[in-house]
């Protein structure tokens, strides 16, 4: 990544996702797409691949379970075994409940958690916007000028191209 | 193709919004001052809430001998309350859930209300049980921790501790679903504060939000992930509620239709507290474009599917308690279409089955005053459900020298007072601080039903709008056109 970018500032969805894909084909490096919505098919148009985080959701409620089919055989069968009702010790369906809700608190609130520090999302963490009104209603397209066959003034008509209402390059540490 | 397709896909939202219309009309209801109508539902809200908080305060300082209770009626207003709050909390989660899953895009302009409808019933229902406790104070042993009992651990093998984890689990995924859900809206109303003291507040909350791809594709991951969670969440909640009846041997709770029964009834009762709400929201907030007769017809539909499911539950337990041959089933259902509590009962069947038949019919599912007083009967209907279940399957037990009565007291019509008070005192303060609806989710489905153009990439001169005549263009258009003359370089 260099520190020379160009950012181009587009009103509509649709020419944005065009613009993404015509520079993705011509081979240019897109630093990031920054919009006021999830824009279905930019994640495709900018080749990026599926999110892991399933995994680290099906790891993580099957910890949650294991451990808790875990304590409630410790529970109720090691540690202060307790006779209710004649049931047996070993009283496996009635430990599926408690266990597949704490399956899905586990899983759940974990997924939140992992997700916000990959996202580095930090409580107060001060955003640096890339344009003032990209939770708005503005898409912005920040190209990075990676190589020397980068022609500022080719891609910056080609934006224009493509209805940005506003291209500009920005010099300096990544936004 | 396409154009058979815009035509019959009808706007979600109404008024041609274009995003930004969308954040300054959402954004903007927290910025206004609030009218003299909120002033005067809080007003009379808290004044709910404060008969509450009087009733609650007697009731542990004296006992729980308050309550209009007996040896034969244990259970009565108190249970009744929780299994009707919680089962309100389900509509959220079946319309931020569920319907997300299945792809249902109206619900855009609900889901966040509705989340936070979701929580505040479960926070109304958990006073319940705790309150019923007599000593809310000893409410931690619930929680199984070391303690110096022992340590003597809680009896996993209890639908009420099934029910306990079921409640804070499902408490604490649907308040971390809307708090997921409103990050970017957090982070659009932080933009756009001018206060200071908000503006920290909201930049606090909005993690640093900055609207990257990168950011929102994992947003979509995690958001679908929380709903694929939810989603057998909800239908467990309700089906534990439920066996805190069906595992004993009372005729009338012990019936396995009992889980299904239960979820209908959640999710039917829900969407007619959901329908309340909106209603009264879309009045007093202007949210005419927002939610729209679409709407209503959806949620009328699902009123009627639901209710469906009831009435014919209704019809199960009478049919199989005779077909069952058991005297005592019988006993328990004839007393309770004719017993003393036959009053209740036919509430409850003219509400939940007969009149939601009305919304068979269009005119009056897009009828917002007819639909707003049916979804309020059906609250009604609802609440007595519970209560006949409760009471008419207690209040007349296998000895005849245990039959009682059972009337409450003013505790506890303090109380159901007060849970009412706590709801809406909650959703007015939610209204005025926090978006009413997903702004960055109604901003992805404006286009839907609107001529022009289509979502994935659509055509190269896409300006068309509402009204061209146009309509959708070929997609394989090539690129190029004149750039249009505002530019600034």
């Amino acid at each position: 990544m260099s520190d020379r970018r160009m950012i181009g500032v587009f009103a509509e969805e649709h020419d944005l996702l065009r613009a993404v894909k015509a520079f993705r084909a011509r081979g240019h490096s897109i630093e990031d797409v920054f919009t006021p919505y999830f824009v279905h098919g930019l994640d495709k148009a900018m080749g990026l691949g599926r999110s892991r985080l399933p995994w680290v959701t099906f790891l993580l409620g099957l910890v949650g379970a294991g451990l808790k089919v875990y304590f409630e055989y410790w529970t109720t069968m090691i540690d202060w075994p307790i006779n209710v009702g004649g049931k047996p010790w070993d009283s496996l369906p009635a430990f599926v409940p408690v266990t597949f809700e704490v399956m899905v608190l586990v899983a759940g609130v974990s997924t939140v958690l992992v997700f916000f520090a990959l996202a580095k999302l930090i409580p107060g963490r001060k955003s640096k916007l890339v344009h003032p009104r990209v939770t708005d209603d503005r898409f912005v397209l920040v190209l990075d000028e990676t190589d020397a066959a980068f022609d500022p003034e080719q891609v910056r008509r080609m934006l224009i191209s493509f209805n940005a209402e506003n291209v500009s390059e920005q010099i300096g540490e990544a936004a | 193709m396409a154009d058979v397709l815009a035509f019959l896909r009808r706007p979600l939202i109404g008024g041609e919004k274009q995003p930004g219309e969308v954040t300054a009309d959402i954004s903007g209801l927290l910025d206004r001052r609030p009218g003299p109508l909120w002033w005067g539902a809080i007003t009379f809200s808290a004044s709910m809430l404060l008969i509450g908080v009087v009733s609650a305060t007697y009731l542990v300082a004296t006992g729980v001998g308050t309550w209009g209770l007996n040896n034969t009626v244990g259970w009565a207003f108190d249970i009744t309350n929780f299994v009707f709050w919680i089962g309100i909390g389900h509509a959220g989660t079946l319309i931020s859930a569920i319907l997300f899953l299945l792809r249902q895009r109206w619900r855009t302009s609900v889901n966040r209300s509705a989340e936070a409808m979701t929580i505040f019933a479960v926070i109304c229902a958990g006073l319940f049980p705790v309150l019923h406790m007599g000593r809310p104070w000893m409410a931690y042993w619930m929680i199984p921790y070391p303690n110096f009992r022992g340590s003597l651990w809680i009896n996993f093998r209890s639908p009420l501790v099934w029910d306990f984890f079921a409640i804070l689990t499902y408490f604490t995924i649907s308040l971390v679903f809307w708090y997921v859900g409103m990050v970017p809206d957090l982070a659009t109303l932080r933009d756009r504060a001018k206060s200071k003291v908000r503006r920290w507040l909201y930049n606090l909350f909005s993690l640093g939000w900055d609207g990257s791809t990168r950011t929102w594709l994992r947003y979509e991951t995690v958001y679908t992930l929380l709903a694929g969670l939810a989603t057998p969440l909800v239908l467990s909640v309700h089906t534990i509620v439920s066996w805190d009846f069906a595992t004993s041997v009372i005729p009338g709770w012990h019936t396995t239709i009992f889980p299904p029964y239960f979820v209908a009834g959640a999710i039917f009762s829900g969407m007619a507290m959901v329908l309340t709400l909106m209603l009264i929201a879309r009045k007093t907030m202007h949210l005419e474009h927002y939610i729209t007769v679409r709407h209503l017809d959806a949620m009328s539909k699902l009123l009627i599917f639901t209710g469906g499911m009831v009435g014919v539950a209704y019809m199960t337990e009478f049919f199989i308690a005779l077909y069952s041959g058991n005297q005592f089933e019988q006993f328990v259902f004839i007393n309770r279409a004719l017993g003393p509590f036959a009053w209740a009962y036919w509430t409850m069947v003219s509400c939940n089955v007969l009149i939601p038949q009305l919304l068979w019919f269009r005119t009056i599912r897009q009828n917002f005053t007819v639909v707003f007083i049916i979804s309020i009967l059906i609250n009604v209907g609802m609440w007595f459900e519970r209560f006949v279940i409760i009471v008419t399957s207690l209040h007349r037990d296998y000895l005849p020298s245990n039959w009682s009565h059972y009337v409450p007291t003013l505790v506890e019509i303090g109380l159901l007072v007060g849970s009412f008070g706590l709801f809406f005192t909650a959703f007015l303060l939610f209204s005025r601080y926090l978006p009413v609806v997903s702004m960055n989710e109604v901003k992805s489905v404006l286009h839907i039903g609107r001529g022009g153009q289509g979502r994935n990439g659509g055509g190269p001169d896409g300006r068309g709008g509402p009204g061209d005549p146009s309509g959708p263009r070929d997609q394989q258009t090539p690129t190029g056109r004149k750039p249009r003359e505002e530019v600034t370089v």
